[in-house]
């Protein structure tokens, strides 16, 4: 019986982002939502290992209030145990701050056989919390698994690094962040998806953790934003036009050899 | 908070390393302070000359057969107390997988912030270190300050340019004994190297990519042709990689990112995380059937036709002018 916690996080679903091209900010407010892509690939091998060594599988989130969706989903696809930290002191917290929030929820809740992360987050793509969690926790942590498995009190890991591909073996407890070869994730079913809109979300703020107000939020943040814009796109956008193909291509040939980036 | 000085660089990566010296020396110059490299490793006397012929004014050296292969707990350890024990104001490491995981496991024991992947860090006329990275797929850049010192960044492969190297360079080498190594918590069982592509696409003067507008894999041999006149390499999209599985790689976010000095986009509609890929190429081409496409908006050149067409004749037109020249 294993009990593993499988941290998520609430992203903005990147891909349907928009920009106002004026100002080049992104239009954030109603911008769609979902669970970090990794965090769903690190939610899929909790259950298998569950599916197979038997055991349970716990899900945390630190984010606003309307984060409990995710944890839904995380539900549906067959967690058994669903956390929710969430208060308004929590805000703009970075990774330094979400990773203590985490580890005071983990004091409270724990202790865990495993704790799964993805290898970072869809928006932020930090790839900070799961080993700053590691550390705060004082566990061992391997990071970028593509491959698990679980044996006695040892869980081994296959993560490919620039250069070669490694096996490694740390004792339980320990953390892992997994990438998204690791697996596919499953898509719930309706009757999984309506089991779980029955089941429990443990809905905590600040006050039911022994967390320290300045070290979660603005305050207990090492790094501070100044802004958020989309890049600047300067490009000449000169439109090469000729009566055939043949004379746009020769057109276009002279000026990149005029730009000097052809014919040297 | 005061008390904290100086620029360090580590990477395990030694291209990465030396191109951390060329940025560190600028930052050293803004700051008015000293550059220092640190080394972990075994036998590595001859490496800390080498780093002080590239730049760095001071090389801190730990030098134990315990380091011989890269441990990230032992790593990690001897980074922590070395950072403790002379505070330096910024450290920053080589965003590999490995460096980034040192970074922020670094970050964590001291307690402090730590910005990754930075695309470009600079001093403000505050005196503060800014840093800009990429956040929400290459939707935004965000511009970040630290409340803590040391400051941790992590630099990507070929963001900055490797210094040159001279000779006659002066610097102080140092080498730390007083140090407790910790066993390594995490024990490697395998390693397999991986094949990495002789040629880098990131190396690449001038890349050809190709998107969705090209039917079948085997017309990719239009846009090889064209490669061979420009002396470049033909890169894919990622629906072309995902897809289709034509390909293995693909350029763009979350796959390889360019800079090359001539970037030919064929049939690629342009979606923000394959722009976010080659956003830093000097002269961009597009050519596309639909006049729309985004895309556009970022080229320098922009060709509305078929790619079938343009392409080919591109080719011919090409190697009559170069025959000429």
């Amino acid at each position: 019986m294993v009990r593993i916690l499988v941290c998520v996080k609430q992203a903005i679903d990147v891909s349907q982002l928009k920009v106002d091209s004026a100002t080049r900010r992104l239009i954030t407010v109603d911008a769609p939502k979902k669970i970090s892509d990794f965090d769903k690939n690190a939610l899929e091998e909790a259950i298998r290992i569950k599916e197979k060594l038997g055991g349970e599988v716990f899900t945390v989130t630190v984010g606003p209030e309307d984060a409990k969706t995710t944890l839904r989903e995380a539900l549906a696809m067959g967690a058994d145990k669903a956390y929710s930290m969430s208060d308004p002191i929590f805000e703009n917290s970075d990774t330094l701050a979400t990773s203590y929030i985490l580890a005071e929820t983990i004091k409270k809740i724990g202790p865990f056989d495993l704790i799964l992360c993805g290898e970072a987050s869809i928006d932020s793509f930090s790839a900070q919390v799961g080993p700053r969690l590691a550390e705060q926790l004082g566990i061992p942590l391997i990071t970028y698994a593509r491959r698990l498995n679980l044996e006695g009190d040892a869980v081994t890991a296959e993560r490919g690094l620039e250069d070669c591909s490694q096996t490694m073996k740390v004792k339980m407890p320990a953390l892992v962040t997994v990438t998204k070869e690791i697996n596919e994730p499953r898509i719930p079913s309706l009757m999984a998806i309506m089991k779980a809109s029955k089941k429990e979300i443990v809905m905590w703020k600040a006050a039911d953790l022994n967390v320290a107000s300045g070290k979660v939020g603005v305050n207990g943040s090492a790094v501070q934003v100044l802004d958020v814009l989309a890049p600047k796109m300067e490009r000449k956008k000169i439109v090469i036009k000729g009566e055939s193909a043949k004379e746009t291509a020769e057109k276009l040939a002279k000026a990149l050899v005029q730009e000097g980036v052809v014919g040297r | 908070m005061s008390d904290h000085r100086g620029v360090w660089v580590y990477s395990e990566n030694k291209d990465l390393m030396l191109e951390l010296l060329g940025k560190g020396s600028k930052l050293t110059g803004e700051l008015g302070t000293k550059l220092t490299a640190v080394i972990l490793g075994h036998d590595v006397k001859d490496h800390a000359k080498e780093l002080v012929g590239y730049g760095a004014q001071k090389v801190i050296v730990v030098d134990n057969s315990q380091l011989k292969e890269f441990q990230v707990d032992t790593y990690l350890g001897a980074l922590t107390q070395l950072t403790q024990q002379q505070k330096p104001e910024l450290f920053l490491i080589g965003s590999t997988r490995r460096g980034k995981e040192l970074a922020a496991r670094l970050a964590a024991r001291l307690k402090v912030g730590c910005v990754p992947d930075c695309l470009e860090l600079k001093v403000d006329d505050q005196g503060r270190l800014v840093t800009e990275r990429i956040v929400y797929g290459g939707n935004a850049i965000v511009t970040q300050v630290f409340r803590t010192k040391p400051q941790i960044a992590t630099i990507p492969r070929r963001r900055f340019e490797k210094p040159e190297y001279k000779a006659e360079s002066q610097g102080e080498i140092i080498d730390v004994t007083d140090i407790s190594l910790e066993p390594p918590k995490a024990e490697i069982v395998e390693i397999k190297p991986i094949e990495i592509a002789e040629t880098k696409i990131e190396e690449a003067r001038v890349v050809i990519g190709g998107g969705r507008g090209l039917e079948k894999k085997e017309d990719f041999k239009i846009l090889d042709e064209l490669a061979k006149i420009l002396g470049g390499q033909v890169g894919y999209t990622r629906p072309l990689a995902e897809d289709r599985k034509w390909f293995t790689e693909w350029v763009g976010l979350s796959g390889h990112a360019i800079s090359p000095e001539l970037y030919i986009a064929c049939g690629i509609s342009g979606v923000i995380q394959h722009v976010a890929g080659i956003r830093d190429s000097k002269i961009v081409v597009a050519i596309n059937t639909d006049p729309e496409a985004p895309i556009m908006e970022m080229a320098d050149y922009i060709v509305v036709g078929d790619l079938y067409e343009v392409i080919p004749a591109f080719s011919e037109a090409l190697r009559k002018l170069l025959a000429s020249a």
